[in-house]
């Protein structure tokens, strides 16, 4: 097999595996925004906060510890202790969703029936409001995330690969992780959506939620439930992210890399952002492997993902799984 | 009444009141940068502090240090300057290349003195036309020219042959050494290969599988924030060999490797002052601030690399006030008299050891052609199971006879284009 279509299907490949990365991130705006009609401008904040969190329950720090030495003049860092990943992540996902309560005791509750620009403008209040808490809580200093991930070359497709065309394919140990984790998210939730009460009282809610809240459902215990669920998929991102590059308040930013796979694929469906982020990552390595780099210096994997994302939207506005728009006059 | 107001006019008349001596320092505490601003920001304000709270300031008078949040962000980086040059600022350390482009102008006009130590215009080098702009130790392209040199001295001095790839940071900061990387490719006979990254550099798989197809023999990045630590956990993913791989000094912090964990062992970056707490300063310096609970910050950063770099840019500020105070004969100095401390700056082995800092930069000196100092670093290489950095070479001398034409190029360039003449003596 000649190289150049080697090294095109390694490049696809891992961008596969990439935009699995993207999509993780992206199940977070999907879920709120399939429910209560909110883009949660703060998901990327959320997916730091949740990392931030697990990284500081993991090692024993002290929540606030700067606030408390300030004002008390002590020195506490920490309590001595350390928690094993498993642990720290379930006491995580309660802290999550007391997030999700108090998201929506303190601020949703109150903007009921609001325009969306509203709601969207309230969410980004609350994502810098998430990152100083996050930076006070628990400081901001790179930490390392270390769940037992495995990183680093696969071996085995490195050898296979090797054997059967002479050239070792590279694909991340963390990015078959990611991708098998993703599976089974997605499996859970379509799951959770069809065979529970809750879930069908979510997609009720999803659906129509003035005719939902007319059979009794309670609106404030779905929109709990859906914010709690997105604060999992928020600390999931977190997890995969944060491993990848330590966790920092950069993290944040890879928000910037679901909105061209929600534009894709579609601001309420769950399956769209997988196909979305599946179709951003192959394409934007695609593009840099093949015209990017060697013609135009690189670097185009930011700007060719939300063209890509363009170029789907003016065929079908509704992204490639979105509910099709109609309007009755 | 009359001989009141009097007496009083004349106390002030004769005794000018000290006002103090104020360093701004456009910290950035918060934001996705934040893990490389605390620690410059807590060096450059603990030096400030030991100097107060030790010597009773500089030549008698107290110093201030003002600090002001940009988030790393140019705009707010130039409202911070606005909003504190009027309080007596004696030297900005803008701490962002952004920001400095921002305020080149912007000093020349009020007569403010600016220090952009390994970072900024390149070409500020040359004071001739950058009257008022200092980059001393060192510049990006004696950053770019020293390890090119390291790699010659690892190699016998000859790169022919070899492949060197720079991973860049896409912006004006990332693409600083290329030039002179091309100038150094021909030279020296070695093939350079470029690969962008794009902010903030979560994602860099394509760079990395461009990487393990070519096999470029040595990697050197130009790189900041998270950009670091991905690319050096990426590097450890395709297992390039580590020793090979040599960030700038902008990447080459704990915070760049820590993440990493035992893959990032053997790392390299350059190193434009020493590392660790082994220099008698810091003795006074937990006497004085930190056990004293005077310390910026949490007090926790002292000895890590961009905490000993805020502390050493103090240390130089404070040397240059002093040079100031014994040009003019004055204590209480203004902006233009820290100019000219600067431009007659002396930094010697005898000087460092005399402030408890052997060794803790190189030696050298500043004149109205220079501004750039020696040019001079070191290599510096990560021991992960000991968690600490290792300084591995001596002070390697950039080449002058590839930059200096580069600085005379870009500067008389700017020159024209500004209608500045160059002045010297």
């Amino acid at each position: 097999m000649p190289d150049q279509l080697l090294f095109a299907i390694e490049v696809s490949l891992n961008g596969l595996m990439a935009g699995v990365m993207y999509a993780l991130v992206a199940l977070g705006f999907v879920l709120i925004f399939k429910a209560s009609g909110i883009f949660n401008y703060a998901q990327g904040v959320m997916a730091l906060f949740a990392a931030m969190t697990l990284v500081g329950i993991q090692n024993g720090q002290v929540p606030f510890a700067h606030l408390i030495n300030a004002t008390f003049g002590t020195k506490i860092h920490h309590f001595g202790w350390e928690v094993p990943a498993l642990a720290a992540i379930l006491l995580t996902v309660v802290i999550m969703a007391a997030f999700a309560w108090a998201v929506n005791r303190y601020i949703f509750r109150h903007l009921v029936n609001q325009e969306p620009i509203i709601l969207f403008m309230a969410t980004i209040g609350l994502a810098y409001f998430l990152e100083g808490v996050a930076d006070l809580m628990w400081g901001s200093e790179i930490k390392k995330l270390d769940v037992g991930l495995p990183q680093g070359i696969n071996d085995w497709i490195d050898t296979t690969t090797f054997d059967a065309f002479g050239y070792g394919f590279f694909i991340d140990n963390l990015d078959i992780v990611a991708t098998i984790i993703a599976a089974l998210l997605v499996l859970g939730l379509v799951a959770f959506s069809q065979y529970t009460k809750e879930g069908r009282a979510l997609r009720a809610v999803a659906d129509d939620h003035q005719a939902a809240l007319s059979v009794g459902i309670s609106l404030n215990f779905i929109w709990v439930l859906v914010w709690s669920i997105a604060g999992f998929v928020a600390l999931v991102a977190g997890i995969m992210w944060g491993t990848k590059s330590g966790v920092q308040f950069s993290l944040s930013l890879i928000a910037l890399k679901a909105l061209p796979v929600l534009m894709l694929g579609g601001f309420t469906s769950i399956p769209g952002a997988i196909v979305g982020g599946l179709i951003i990552g192959v394409g934007e390595k695609l593009f840099e492997f093949a015209i990017g780099a060697p013609y135009l210096g690189g670097a185009t994997e930011n700007w060719f993902a939300y063209v890509l994302a363009l170029i789907f939207l003016v065929f079908r506005p509704q992204g490639l799984f979105g509910e099709k728009i109609i309007e009755r006059v | 009444m009359k001989l009141g107001t009097l007496t009083i006019a004349a106390i002030c008349a004769a005794a000018p009141a000290m006002a103090d001596l104020v360093y701004p320092s456009l910290s950035y505490r918060t934001g996705p940068y934040a893990a490389g601003g605390i620690p410059f920001a807590d060096g450059y304000a603990d030096y400030f502090t030991l100097l107060n709270e030790r010597d009773g300031g500089i030549g008698g008078v107290m110093t201030r240090v003002l600090e002001c949040e940009t988030g790393y962000n140019t705009e707010k980086g130039v409202e911070c300057y606005e909003s504190t040059k009027g309080e007596g600022a004696l030297v900005y350390q803008p701490l962002s290349t952004g920001i400095t482009y921002q305020l080149i102008p912007k000093t020349a006009a009020d007569g403010i003195p600016l220090h952009t130590m390994g970072y900024g215009r390149t070409s500020a080098a040359n004071g001739s036309i950058f009257n008022n702009v200092f980059n001393y130790p060192a510049n990006y392209w004696d950053g770019a020219s020293i390890a090119v040199n390291h790699l010659l001295e690892e190699n016998g001095g000859d790169l022919s042959g070899k492949t060197i790839a720079l991973v860049y940071h896409n912006s004006a900061y990332g693409k600083e050494p290329i030039r002179t990387l091309e100038e150094l490719s021909e030279k020296h006979g070695f093939d350079l290969s470029l690969l962008a990254v794009d902010h903030p550099g979560q994602e860099q798989k394509s760079q990395w599988l461009q990487i393990r197809r070519e096999r470029p023999d040595y990697v050197v990045m130009w790189g900041w924030g998270v950009m670091n630590q991905v690319a050096i956990q990426e590097a450890a993913n395709i297992r390039f060999p580590m020793e090979n791989f040599i960030g700038n000094w902008w990447a080459g912090s704990e915070n760049d490797v820590l993440p990493v964990g035992e893959a990032a062992n053997g790392y390299k970056s350059l190193a434009m002052h020493n590392v660790g707490t082994d220099f008698p300063i810091y003795a006074d310096l937990n006497q004085y601030v930190i056990d004293a609970g005077k310390a910026a910050g949490n007090g926790d950063q002292v000895g890590t690399v961009l905490y000993n770099r805020g502390f050493y840019a103090a240390m130089l500020a404070a040397e240059a006030t002093k040079k100031a105070q014994e040009i003019h004969g004055v204590a209480d100095i203004t902006p233009a008299m820290m100019r000219d401390g600067m431009e007659a700056l002396v930094v010697d082995e005898a000087l460092m050891e005399s402030l408890g800092m052997p060794n803790f930069g190189p030696a050298f000196s500043v004149s109205c052609e220079n501004h750039g100092g020696s040019g001079q670093a070191k290599v510096q290489q990560w021991d992960a199971a000991a968690g600490e950095w290792n300084i591995i070479t001596d002070w390697i001398d950039s080449d002058r006879a590839v930059i200096d034409p580069l600085i005379a190029e870009d500067s008389g360039a700017y020159a024209a284009e500004n209608n500045i003449t160059p002045v010297c003596g």
